[in-house]
C-alpha cells in the first residue's frame, strides 16, 4: 500500500489576526509568523500513517513550496512518513489550484505507483478546498472529499463524506483521492525520536525539469485565475461603549435588541 | 479546454499571431449568459441556489446586455423543481434528470455539469459552497480546465466588463480580488448567506431537458446515506443570534446562552473551538470562513474574542453587540456596541431584564 499525501507550509493560523497589508504596495505582510504544516494537513498524513501500518508499504509526502520550507517536510517525515518530495522551481510560482493541482499530479505520477492520494480537504491560508477534487481530476482517480471516516480495505476504501444534512458513504476501489478533515481522526504528535530518523529518510526535490505537467497549466502565467487588488475587509463599526451596572448594562442591551427589531 | 484546442487548430494552419488572438477573443466573446447550479437536497432547492439565482440577476443587470440566468437541475426527478426557480428569477431552466444522478457522486455530477456548460456556453457560472457545491465546483472547473474562485465575498463588475470575484485569504483577514481573464467559464463558489434571493413571483419559463452520456468511475459505489436525525435550525432563519466563544470556560455555561437565545426567540452560534469542545452539537452552527456566514437583525456576541475568520462570517448582520473582559479583544472593532465586563454577570441580569419584559 503507497500512499501519497500532499502536505502544505502555512503561516501558522493562531497569528492570522497580526498579518498587515501594506496599503501603498498592496502586499501582505506575515513576518514574524512560524510557518507550520496545514492543520488538516496534519489529519491527511495521520491517516496516511494508520494505514500503512496495518497494510504495509510507504507513505510519500509531496510538498510545492521554495526550498526554505525544508524544516515544515522534516516535521511530517517526523510524524512517521517514509520520504519526502519537494517540488520546488521559480516556473511554479504564482500557481493557482488548478495548476498547483497539475503540478502535485504529476509529481506523484514521476515518484512512482501510488493507491491512495491523501489530502487535507482545505489548507489554512487559502482554504479553497479545491486542490484535492482537481489532483483527482487530474490523476484521473475518483476522489472523494469532507471524508469524516475512512477505512482502507487494501484493494479499496470506504470513506463517508459530510453532506449537508446527512452523509454518503462510498466504496471505491483503489487507487483514489480523498480529502480528509479534522473528524477523521487525531494526528499524533512529533517526538524528537521522530524528528531524529527522520534526517535519515529519503528527501527528493523535483524542479521542471524533473516533470511532465501539462504545459498550459504551471506557474502564474498557466494560471486561469489571476490576482488582482487586496484588501483588509471593511468591518469598523462604532464601538460604543456600555456601562453602569450589570442590570443597567442588561437594560440597554435589551432596548437595543427591541429597537433592531428582536422581540 | 476548449479555448485551447481552438488555438491549437490557428496554429496548426499557420496563421499569424494577430489573427491567432482575435479569434481567441470571438472565442471567448462567444460565452454568454450566466449558469446557476441549482442543488437539490432533501428534495427541495437549496436556499443558497435560489440566493445565486438572486445574485445572477444582479449581474445580468450590470452586465446590461441580452444575457440571461439559466439555472441547471441535476439529479433524478429534479426537473419538477423549475417552477421554484422561475418564480426566484431564473430565465431559464436546463434539467439533467437520470436515475445515475440520484445520489451524489462527484465523478458523475462533475460529469453532467461539464456537460452542461459545454452545451451552454455561459460566461458565469455560480455555485453555492455547501459541501456538495464545494467538490463540485472544483471537479467542473477541473474538467474543463478553466478557472474558480472559492468561498467569494462579492462578485463585481467593473467599468470595463471585467468580471471580479472577491475572495477572503487567511481566514478572512485578507481580501484578494480574483479575475478570469482567457477562460470561460468563470466559475465562483458562495457560501449560503453571503447573497440574497429576489421576492418570490410566480412566473413561467421554458424548461429544456438535457442529456448526455455518463460513464462515471466503476470502481466508485454508494453504500450508503445517511440523514441527519434532528433537522436543525438554521442560522440563517434566525432574527437574533446570541454567539458564545470558548471564552464561556464549560458546557454547564453554555447553557446560559441557550437559554438567553431562546427568550430573545434566536439561534445559538459558536466558534470553531466551541465546536471542537463540544459544547455545541450542530455543525451548522459555526460561523466563519470555514463555517457559515450570516446576516442576522442582531447578534450578541460572548465572549468571542473576534478572530478575523469569525468576524469574516458576521460582517452584514444589522446590529453587532459584544460583550469581552478583554479590552483589546478585536471584536469590538466591528461592534456597534461594546460592553467590557465579566460575560456571567452581564448574562445573567440579560436573562433576568427579559424574563421581567414578558
Amino acid at each position: 500500500m503507497n500512499i501519497a499525501v500532499c502536505v502544505k507550509p502555512v503561516p501558522d493560523s493562531k497569528y492570522y489576526d497580526q498579518i498587515k497589508i501594506d496599503p501603498v504596495t498592496k502586499t501582505w505582510d506575515r513576518s514574524g509568523i512560524p510557518t507550520v504544516i496545514s492543520d488538516l494537513d496534519k489529519h491527511a498524513l495521520e491517516a496516511a500513517i494508520s494505514i500503512k501500518e496495518k497494510h504495509g508499504g510507504k507513505v510519500a509526502v509531496f510538498t510545492m513550496a521554495p526550498p526554505t520550507m525544508k524544516d515544515t517536510i522534516m516535521q511530517a517525515l517526523g510524524m512517521g512518513a517514509d520520504e519526502a518530495y519537494l517540488i520546488s522551481d521559480r516556473a511554479f510560482a504564482g500557481s493557482d489550484t488548478l495548476a498547483t493541482s497539475n503540478i502535485l499530479a504529476a509529481a506523484i505520477r514521476k515518484a512512482g505507483d501510488f493507491d491512495l492520494v491523501i489530502t487535507g480537504n482545505e489548507s489554512d491560508d487559502g482554504s479553497t478546498a479545491q486542490v484535492s477534487p482537481q489532483l483527482g481530476e487530474w490523476l484521473e482517480m475518483p476522489h472523494v472529499m469532507n471524508v469524516i471516516k475512512l477505512e482502507c480495505n487494501g484493494n479499496s476504501i470506504n470513506v463517508t463524506a459530510k453532506q449537508d444534512g446527512g452523509s454518503i458513504e462510498y466504496e471505491i476501489g483503489l487507487p483514489a483521492v480523498v480529502g480528509v478533515t479534522r473528524k477523521v481522526n487525531k494526528p499524533r504528535l512529533v517526538s524528537i525520536m521522530g524528528i531524529m530518523k527522520a534526517k535519515q529518510k529519503p528527501f527528493n526535490v523535483f524542479t521542471a525539469n524533473d516533470i511532465t505537467p501539462d504545459p498550459n497549466f504551471i506557474g502564474l502565467k498557466g494560471s486561469p485565475t489571476q490576482p488582482g487588488g487586496i484588501a483588509s475587509p471593511e468591518m469598523g463599526r462604532k464601538s460604543e461603549k456600555i456601562e453602569g451596572t450589570p442590570e443597567e448594562i442588561a437594560k440597554r442591551i435589551v432596548d437595543e435588541l427591541y429597537k433592531a427589531g428582536i422581540k | 479546454m476548449e479555448i485551447q484546442e481552438k488555438k491549437n487548430i490557428y496554429v496548426g494552419v499557420q496563421t499569424t499571431q494577430v489573427r491567432d488572438i482575435r479569434d481567441f477573443m470571438m472565442e471567448i466573446n462567444s460565452y454568454k449568459n450566466i449558469l446557476v447550479f441549482a442543488e437539490v437536497n432533501d428534495d427541495k432547492v437549496c436556499d443558497n441556489s435560489l440566493e445565486l439565482i438572486g445574485e445572477a440577476n444582479r449581474l445580468k443587470a450590470m452586465r446590461n446586455n441580452d444575457s440571461l440566468v439559466i439555472a441547471a437541475l441535476i439529479g433524478n426527478d429534479v426537473k419538477k423543481h423549475a417552477p421554484t426557480l422561475f418564480g426566484y428569477g431564473a430565465d431559464k431552466v436546463v434539467a439533467f434528470d437520470n436515475p445515475k444522478l440520484e445520489i451524489y457522486r462527484s465523478d458523475l455530477y462533475g460529469e453532467a455539469l461539464a456537460a452542461i456548460v459545454r452545451n451552454y456556453h455561459p460566461e458565469i457560472v455560480l455555485v453555492g459552497a455547501t459541501a456538495l457545491g464545494s467538490e463540485l465546483a472544483p471537479t467542473t472547473a477541473a474538467k474543463l480546465r478553466t478557472g474558480l474562485a472559492a468561498h467569494c465575498t462579492a462578485l463585481k463588475i467593473l467599468e470595463n466588463g471585467q468580471f471580479t470575484q472577491v475572495v477572503p485569504a487567511f481566514g478572512g483577514k485578507v481580501l484578494g480580488d480574483i479575475y478570469i481573464p482567457n477562460h470561460r467559464p468563470q466559475i465562483a463558489s458562495i457560501k449560503a448567506g453571503i447573497t440574497k434571493k429576489l421576492e418570490y413571483k410566480e412566473k413561467n419559463g421554458v424548461v429544456e431537458d438535457f442529456s448526455c452520456e455518463l460513464n462515471g468511475c466503476d470502481r466508485m459505489k454508494v453504500v450508503k446515506v445517511e440523514k441527519d436525525t434532528e433537522t436543525k435550525k438554521s442560522l440563517n432563519d434566525a432574527d437574533c443570534i446570541v454567539v458564545g466563544g470558548f471564552g464561556i470556560g464549560s458546557k454547564e455555561e453554555w447553557t446560559k446562552l441557550e437559554e438567553l437565545a431562546r427568550l430573545l426567540g434566536g439561534a445559538n452560534g459558536c466558534t470553531r473551538p466551541v465546536l471542537d469542545a463540544g459544547w455545541i452539537d450542530n455543525e451548522k452552527a459555526m460561523i466563519g470562513t470555514s463555517g457559515v456566514a450570516v446576516r442576522p437583525k442582531a447578534y450578541l456576541g460572548i465572549a468571542v474574542s473576534g478572530a478575523a475568520h469569525h468576524t469574516c462570517g458576521i460582517k452584514d448582520s444589522g446590529l453587532i453587540i459584544s460583550i469581552n473582559k478583554d479590552e483589546h479583544a478585536p471584536i469590538f472593532a466591528c461592534s456597534d456596541y461594546k460592553v467590557v465586563a465579566d460575560y456571567k454577570k452581564i448574562v445573567d441580569a440579560l436573562i433576568e431584564e427579559l424574563k421581567n419584559r414578558k
